[in-house]
């Protein structure tokens, strides 16, 4: 296996056109190349005179001392077998694969530098050539199949099994965050925070639903929103639509803006404003990060807060920051449908939406261990 | 340049790391008690009249049922032989309750013959037979396939050989065709939707946070400098061995598919990638391949250990094994999360040991298109002074070429959509490569640091001189555009579904088309109806190809003639080109006058 390394004869090629070879000179600066670094082969293939880059030369020096040789590069280019671009010349296989004797003269690391490549070693042509800039040419009315198999057959085709196939088609999901069992101090609860989507890349139709309460009791908050959601940006979603809280009683319909994305650093990030029929303003954030601890294992630190603009007696709420419940849930993700996953939750309620509660004779949060199962569909 | 050794050894070292825990995790694939192998070559069909029939079936793979489309009832179809000069008819009829088409890759034929559905004709209906009629004029190795929906994922695919009419310039005593491909018990449409909903869905080689502790893969730094882009840098294939069994001919790595050869024989491998979405890593330890065709048309003959191969693309290699021992044929999946496998041996039962998986590669700066001097590419900011001289014609060096500028420092803007006038900006366009080079003289991701000979594109040079030898008259530029978050995938940011016009030609009109990469996944391109010369710097005996790997963060160059009629112009990456990654080419009348 002959392996020939013979990046300064390749130097003396670039030279072929003075100008450019200054600038290359100049670009090369800084730069690597592998094959100067290599011995000269023991046998090598016969060269003519001239190709006098000694391989032990610094690239800089060789490509100095073939600017000065005008003649450098033609001598260069008649050295077969190069191959700057793996820096090595390939061992050529028999002749009846190989019937040009010329095969292997391979100039590829100067690949691209196109109307530099052609030296004397051959004229330009071809891929060398540089291009012109004619103008592209107008668009043409209506399909050339149209003509062959009927306009009706092929608009059809045209829908059904080009449009719709490539890029057209209506995508869904089903994603339970959270649904879980939660054990506290006093009686039992659970909690849950999905969301479902249908739609295309762009505009979907999102319906979004969370609660929390506690067993033998009535739930404390059920909420459905039902929202348009439009992609803005690689990673938001704008949302505008409607919230209906069940619980707590009496009943609210709200009227909902917010964002849904991806934050730098992977968080998923929501947030929303809500205005009420009764014209109460009130706002959430929610936030996560799946840190993958493992292949199979992910911790999910998890924020929710909620605030109001202003008190809403009739349902417990006070005015300010009400609510906050951060998390750390660890599941075991095997299957990326079916996650389960164990963890700690810590509720709070605050100002006049805690005094609020303790009027009625209810918690104002505290510590929960969950188990559930994170679930997408 | 001592930047650039400590960032090599650094990116080796991650490598290592990450493929440790791989390794263990992917082996029970096929490092198990393996079959004796199946020596079955390929049904083949020959003459001017072949029939094909579409229909649902089940296949056997490493003893699991799946079920598949098969072709006359296998999967891969059956190997249609044909000679250079003859015309074909091919009757194919469709056996599903759903339409389907047939296309023949990389074969020149009218366009109405070109099969594919809404461009070149209205599809196959559903119980209905379509005779296909074209003369054959070239020769070498194809292939065929659906494109109707997803069917190819399902094993609607097969391997053309035709033949040429005179002496075959490659001399061999034996040749084997291999059709890789990728299939999955999960169906293709449900594939496609957990990308939509999650693009990480089968990515098992995430990075960890245990691994961060034991100081494998990227430092805590440079993963919150990816975090922050929202870019994960593992994201090497879409779909992997976590759902696919990687084939060869139609066989897993435990079936073990063995081709026979007597020692001292020249054996021609012909290589057909026929997956849906995977870039194979092709090699044979202890043997060498001297490629000698790609895409069909001959090249010097090029000696290496390994080879890319991107979905679509041929490669003809010629071995030649002495000793009268068995050999492993490995095609690792690009992510290296799983391998197709097989042998070739002198007579059958005979098997080599199968190397494990090697470290699933990591993504670097390059990949996004952020190419530094000290970047761990060889030469690659030559590659893109190069490209931006055959751009501007001028000697201008380029601000950052060969620097040994980091953009580590900068807060480099990788959405800079002024760099891309040509695309539509919208939520499905993530980045834009700030810098993109030619990566033509790279080995592909992950094949940097193997230690062995690898291919470049830069390496294939045409055997015969090239038809064409005028100089283009204009340029085009096309951006290959996606979010990998939203899993979307465009040209110029626009899906086809919503591009309102094709892109227009005129007959015999000579383009130099230049493919920009804006993301951080390789896209095999694939224009129908047509070959293009890659612009490598081989002038007139530039290598010709109808499918061509654009690597991540990088431009490929090709001149292309234009053939009259209307053709597709796609990534073939099935599930790429499903979410909207396509256009249509519209070569019209030359203009009046022109010869």
């Amino acid at each position: 296996m002959r392996r020939v390394a013979i990046g300064g004869a390749a130097i003396l090629l670039l030279a072929a056109s003075p100008a450019s070879a200054q600038s290359m000179d100049h670009a090369m600066h800084g730069m690597t190349m592998p094959g100067m670094q290599r011995p000269m082969p023991a046998h090598k293939p016969t060269r003519k005179t001239g190709a006098k880059a000694a391989p032990a030369a610094s690239h800089k020096r060789a490509a100095r001392a073939a600017a000065a040789d005008p003649h450098a590069g033609r001598v260069g280019a008649a050295t077969p077998t190069m191959n700057m671009g793996g820096m090595e010349m390939r061992d050529l296989a028999p002749s009846a694969d190989a019937p040009d004797p010329h095969a292997g003269h391979d100039m590829a690391g100067m690949a691209g530098m196109t109307g530099m490549a052609a030296t004397a070693d051959r004229p330009a042509a071809g891929t060398d050539l540089p291009p012109g800039n004619a103008p592209a040419p107008a668009a043409q009315q209506g399909y050339l199949a149209d003509r062959l198999w009927g306009a009706d057959v092929m608009a059809a085709s045209r829908r059904a099994d080009l449009r719709r196939e490539h890029g057209g088609m209506t995508y869904r999901q089903l994603l339970f965050n959270v649904a879980e069992y939660r054990a506290t101090r006093g009686q039992d609860g659970y909690r849950w925070d999905g969301e479902a989507w249908i739609g295309g890349d762009i505009d979907r139709l999102v319906v979004r639903s969370e609660g929390e309460g506690r067993f033998r009791r009535a739930p404390d908050r059920v909420e459905v929103q039902a929202l348009y959601s439009r992609a803005v940006d690689p990673y938001w979603n704008l949302q505008a639509g409607v919230r209906y809280d069940v619980t707590p009683d009496p009943s609210r319909t709200y009227a909902t803006v917010g964002i849904e994305g991806l934050a730098p650093y992977w968080f998923d990030v929501e947030g929303a404003l809500f205005l009420s029929d009764k014209g109460d303003l009130r706002a959430r954030i929610e936030a996560w990060y799946d840190q993958r601890l493992t292949r199979s294992f992910v911790l999910q630190p998890r924020i929710e807060a909620n605030a109001s603009a202003q008190a809403m007696r009739a349902i417990g709420v006070g005015a300010g920051l009400t609510d906050v419940e951060i998390g750390l849930r660890l599941r075991y993700e095997r299957s990326r449908r079916i996650a389960p996953y164990v963890g700690v939750s810590w509720e709070r309620r605050f100002g006049a939406t805690a005094s609020l509660r303790t009027a009625r004779d209810d918690d104002t949060g505290g510590v929960a261990l969950v188990a559930g199962v994170r679930t997408r569909f | 340049m001592t930047g650039r050794m400590n960032r090599r050894q650094l990116l080796r070292g991650a490598t290592l790391g990450g493929g440790g825990a791989a390794l263990a995790s992917w082996l029970p694939a096929w490092a198990q008690p393996i079959s004796a192998g199946i020596v079955q070559a390929p049904a083949t069909l020959s003459g001017e009249d072949i029939r094909l029939r579409v229909a649902h079936r089940m296949m056997t793979i490493d003893g699991r049922a799946m079920h598949a489309i098969g072709i006359n009832g296998t999967v891969p179809g059956p190997l249609i032989r044909l000679r250079e000069g003859q015309t074909v008819r091919l009757h194919v009829e469709n056996a599903l309750d759903e339409p389907t088409s047939i296309h023949w890759h990389g074969l020149i034929v009218p366009f109405q013959m070109d099969g594919v559905p809404g461009i070149a004709f209205p599809g196959i209906p559903a119980g209905e037979t379509f005779r296909y009629e074209f003369p054959i004029r070239q020769a070498g190795t194809y292939w065929y396939h659906s494109h109707s929906g997803l069917q190819e994922q399902l094993g609607h695919y097969g391997p053309i050989v035709i033949d040429p009419a005179g002496v075959d310039p490659v001399r061999s005593d034996r040749e084997h065709v291999i059709v890789l491909s990728d299939h999955s018990p999960v169906h293709p449409h449900a594939i496609f939707m957990a990308l939509k909903r999650q693009p990480g869905y089968f990515n098992r080689q995430q990075q960890t946070l245990g691994q961060l502790l034991a100081g494998k893969g990227q430092s805590l730094a440079e993963r919150l400098r990816w975090g922050r882009m929202r870019m994960d840098p593992t994201d090497i294939a879409d779909v992997t061995g976590a759902t696919y069994t990687y084939l060869v001919n139609g066989y897993g790595p435990q079936d073990n598919w063995t081709a026979l050869f007597n020692p001292g024989e020249r054996v021609r491998l012909r290589i057909v990638n026929a997956s849906s979405m995977t870039t194979f890593n092709v090699r044979i330890p202890g043997l060498p391949l001297s490629i000698v065709q790609a895409d069909g048309m001959n090249v010097r003959p090029v000696a290496v250990d390994e080879f890319q191969i991107g979905v679509a693309e041929t490669y003809d290699a010629i071995v030649t094994p002495a000793d009268a021992r068995a050999y492993s044929l490995v095609a690792e999946s690009v992510d290296r999360s799983g391998l197709a496998r097989m042998t070739l041996a002198p007579r059958a039962g005979m098997v080599a040991a199968v190397p494990p998986l090697r470290a699933r590669p990591v993504a670097t700066m390059a990949d996004m298109g952020m190419h530094m001097g000290a970047g761990g590419h060889d030469m690659a900011a030559m590659h893109g002074m190069a490209q931006g001289m055959v751009m501007n014609d001028t000697a201008v060096p380029p601000p950052a070429a060969g620097t040994a500028m980091t953009m580590d420092d900068h807060a480099m803007n990788m959405r800079d959509l002024s760099l891309a006038p040509g695309v539509k900006k919208g939520p499905g366009v993530q980045t834009i490569a700030p810098m993109p080079v030619d990566r033509t003289g790279d080995p592909g991701q992950g094949l940097a640091d193997v230690g062995h000979r690898v291919l470049t594109y830069r390496d294939l040079v045409a055997l015969d001189r090239n038809p064409d030898l005028r100089a283009p008259s204009r340029t085009l530029q096309i951006h290959l555009t996606g979010n990998m978050e939203r899993y979307m995938w465009s040209f110029d940011g626009e899906k086809l579904s919503e591009v309102k016009a094709p892109i227009p030609f005129r007959t015999g009109e000579r383009v130099r088309v230049t493919l920009v990469n804006d993301t951080m996944m390789g896209h095999p391109i694939h224009l129908h109806g047509h070959f293009f010369e890659l612009v490598t710097g081989h002038g007139d005996h530039s290598p010709r190809k109808h499918t061509v790997m654009v690597q991540p963060g990088g431009t490929v160059s090709w001149d292309v003639t234009a053939n009259a009629g209307d053709w597709a112009f796609h990534c073939h990456m099935l599930y790429h080109m499903h979410a909207g990654m396509m256009q249509v080419v519209q070569v019209g009348p030359a203009p009046e006058g022109d010869a």
